[in-house]
């Protein structure tokens, strides 16, 4: 990637995942005194403070106040301390035809399953929610921080955010006609490392097992037109009565 | 409707379950007219294949006429009578694009759990258990089939539903499996089963020019079957298969062995989950007979052709004699939309009457004891067909 961190959307969704996992589950916990629940609680609580503050040595390095923010992010956001996700698809469509899709974030819900609704503030900024954990929601700002039509779209979460993050999705075109590779990096920091993260899969929120079925929807979405799906399908019962 | 339902190892059963409704907007909804037992539905029954769910509808050999439609959907009409394959395939990915569609990427909605286990997803079956979808099968009196503007074919008047219906899976399944062959002028292909699908295979040989095919089993009536078809019977019970295939090929071995045996993968039933599918995967100790002589009885520089289901792991394949002979391997679910069509084609030429295999047929309430009946080989049975609506039985 270049130098310019980017948040792209499926970062920025993934962070909020971790952070709200963290935060929510921490807060349940407290409430339940589950000694066990103190810790991430306490790592909830730090996270909320981090992300409202950017008080954070990690975050407050990630740029949110820094003249120099790609520095910052990058610094933030690297090293053992981020989560660091990279997925790549292949999809049969082309370039400027999935770059649309994208783009247009209002329409991600439609292949990101935890994501309630993103609504576009203006041509750079979105506003995004997000489900959390015990039927809450998490909520952020976002910013486009670096665009290339037809290959790239970079962003990052914008200052009072719960979980800072930055990412990109990028289009490259395959070889010979088949199709277009897209690669999604997706970096955040939550609170307590790599804790927020494990809670995050204990909650099944596993960030690249998400992004992955995430880029398997938009896949399906592009090449079909469909999410392939059994919900709603009819099964037998589970009881031992017989029909007849 | 009443559907068969599997609720554990041997445990199926005939259940009130609410109709199918179209879900996505390329579906539609099918009124089942005749539907059939595969040997591969045995495997559920025995409980052979991981990620069955007790509830889960089964089937995946039907056809019908077309009662509702998505309205994406601008290949099929009400009214339609139709073939449907037992693949699933989207028609817009890489591989339904170079005529894979058994390898279609998009239609498994449980895709993640074939990728624990086979690294890369295949298509969706019908009634076939969750790690191949999930989807609702078609012993019932309606199924939903999605991306239903791809797969089903539609069937003219004057055809019976027995000549057409195995269309569905059995037909293609062994000519793909013979063409796999690359039969060649002289040819003598060897068929190990002869379940449907070797009889298939068996007819199918002989319909891309093979010179001899000889059929290997041990149940008298499958082997008198396969003679009617043409082949010359090989009953492993009466001897080595190696030694009496090689005194029947001049010395020099089959040009072609077809396995349309497989093999059951031994694991845990029900769960569902990835751990245990893997594990179930990893402990198969399945039995390849068949494949081993097959491997072994090949001629140099031969084909072994396996349209038999195998989903685990082989022990003790004697892949010296593979690499040393040269041999090439061809296999897979059969690539369905490849097929029918000129499959159908035959058919309506006169070329075959794939109905020659059929040994009963029954009311779809008698589902249960045919499962067993077919498993056990009772009744002479090799091939049940199920009418769902309690048509005339002919």
């Amino acid at each position: 990637m270049t130098s310019t961190i980017n948040v792209a959307d499926v970062e920025r969704w993934a962070s909020a995942i971790g952070g709200a996992a963290l935060t929510a589950y921490g807060i349940k916990q407290l409430k339940d005194r589950s000694p066990a629940g103190a810790a991430l609680a306490a790592a909830g609580s730090a996270l909320i403070y981090r992300g409202a503050t950017g008080h954070c040595p990690v975050y407050s390095a990630a740029g949110i106040t820094t003249a120099n923010d790609t520095d910052g992010t990058r610094e933030a956001l690297a090293g053992p301390r981020g989560v660091h996700v990279e997925e790549v698809v292949t999809i049969n469509t082309p370039a400027d035809q999935l770059f649309r899709f994208w783009r247009n974030f209002e329409q991600l819900p439609r292949i990101m399953d935890h994501l309630v609704s993103v609504k576009q503030l203006d041509e750079q900024r979105s506003h995004w929610v997000a489900k959390a954990p015990g039927k809450r929601t998490v909520e952020w700002d976002a910013e486009v921080i670096s665009e290339i039509p037809g290959e790239l779209i970079g962003w990052r979460t914008l200052e009072g955010a719960d979980v800072v993050s930055a990412g990109s999705v990028r289009f490259k075109r395959a070889f010979a006609g088949r199709g277009t590779e897209v690669h999604v990096r997706l970096q955040y920091d939550p609170p307590a490392g790599r804790l927020g993260a494990t809670v995050a899969w204990l909650l099944g929120h596993e960030p690249s097992q998400v992004i992955r079925e995430d880029l398997r929807r938009f896949k399906q979405l592009m090449e079909t037109g469909e999410v392939p799906t059994i919900k709603g399908q009819p099964r037998g019962r589970q009881s031992m009565l017989n029909y007849d | 409707m009443k559907a068969l339902v599997w609720h554990a190892t041997n445990d199926v059963r005939i259940e009130r379950v609410p109709d199918p409704t179209i879900l996505n907007p390329r579906d539609a909804i099918i009124k089942i007219t005749t539907t059939a037992i595969c040997g591969s539905d045995l495997h559920l029954l025995d409980g052979y294949i991981p990620t069955m769910q007790a509830g889960d509808i089964l089937g995946h050999e039907f056809m019908g006429e077309v009662v509702e439609v998505g309205k994406d959907n601008k290949k099929l009409k009400v009214g339609d009578r139709v073939v449907v394959p037992f693949t699933i395939a989207c028609g817009g990915c890489f591989f339904c694009g170079k005529q894979l569609w058994s390898l279609c990427d998009n239609s498994n909605p449980n895709a993640w759990m074939a990728e624990k286990v086979y690294g890369y997803s295949t298509s969706g079956l019908f009634g076939y258990s969750h790690m191949t979808g999930g989807y609702a099968g078609g012993q019932a009196q309606y199924a939903r089939v999605p991306f239903a503007d791809v797969g089903p074919l539609k069937i003219p008047n004057g055809l019976r539903d027995e000549q057409v219906l195995f269309l569905s899976d059995i037909f293609p399944t062994g000519y793909m499996a013979a063409e796999n062959c690359n039969v060649q002028r002289g040819d003598t292909i060897a068929v190990w089963g002869c379940g449907p699908v070797g009889q298939m295979a068996v007819r199918s040989a002989f319909l891309l020019g093979a010179e001899r095919v000889i059929a290997i089993d041990d149940v008298p009536e499958r082997l008198r079957l396969a003679m009617d078809g043409g082949a010359e019977a090989l009953n492993f019970d009466d001897g080595d298969v190696f030694e009496r295939l090689k005194a029947m090929t001049g010395g020099r071995g089959p040009d072609a062995c077809i396995d349309a045996v497989g093999m059951e993968a031994h694991g845990p039933t029900l769960d569902a989950y990835v751990d245990k599918v893997k594990a179930a995967a990893f402990l198969a100790t399945d039995r390849p007979n068949a494949l081993r002589q097959a491997i072994h009885a090949c001629r140099k520089g031969g084909i072994v052709s396996i349209p038999g289901v195998y989903g685990g792991f082989l022990d003790k394949i004697p892949f010296g004699a593979a690499f040393q002979k040269g041999l090439t391997f061809r296999m897979g679910q059969t690539h369905m939309m490849q097929y029918m069509q000129p499959l159908l084609d035959r058919i309506e030429r006169g070329d075959i009457d794939p109905s020659f295999v059929i040994t009963h047929r029954l009311p779809l309430d008698d589902a249960p004891r045919a499962y067993k009946m077919f498993r056990d080989k009772q009744d002479h049975c090799i091939k049940v067909v199920l009418k769902p609506h309690g048509e005339t039985i002919h």
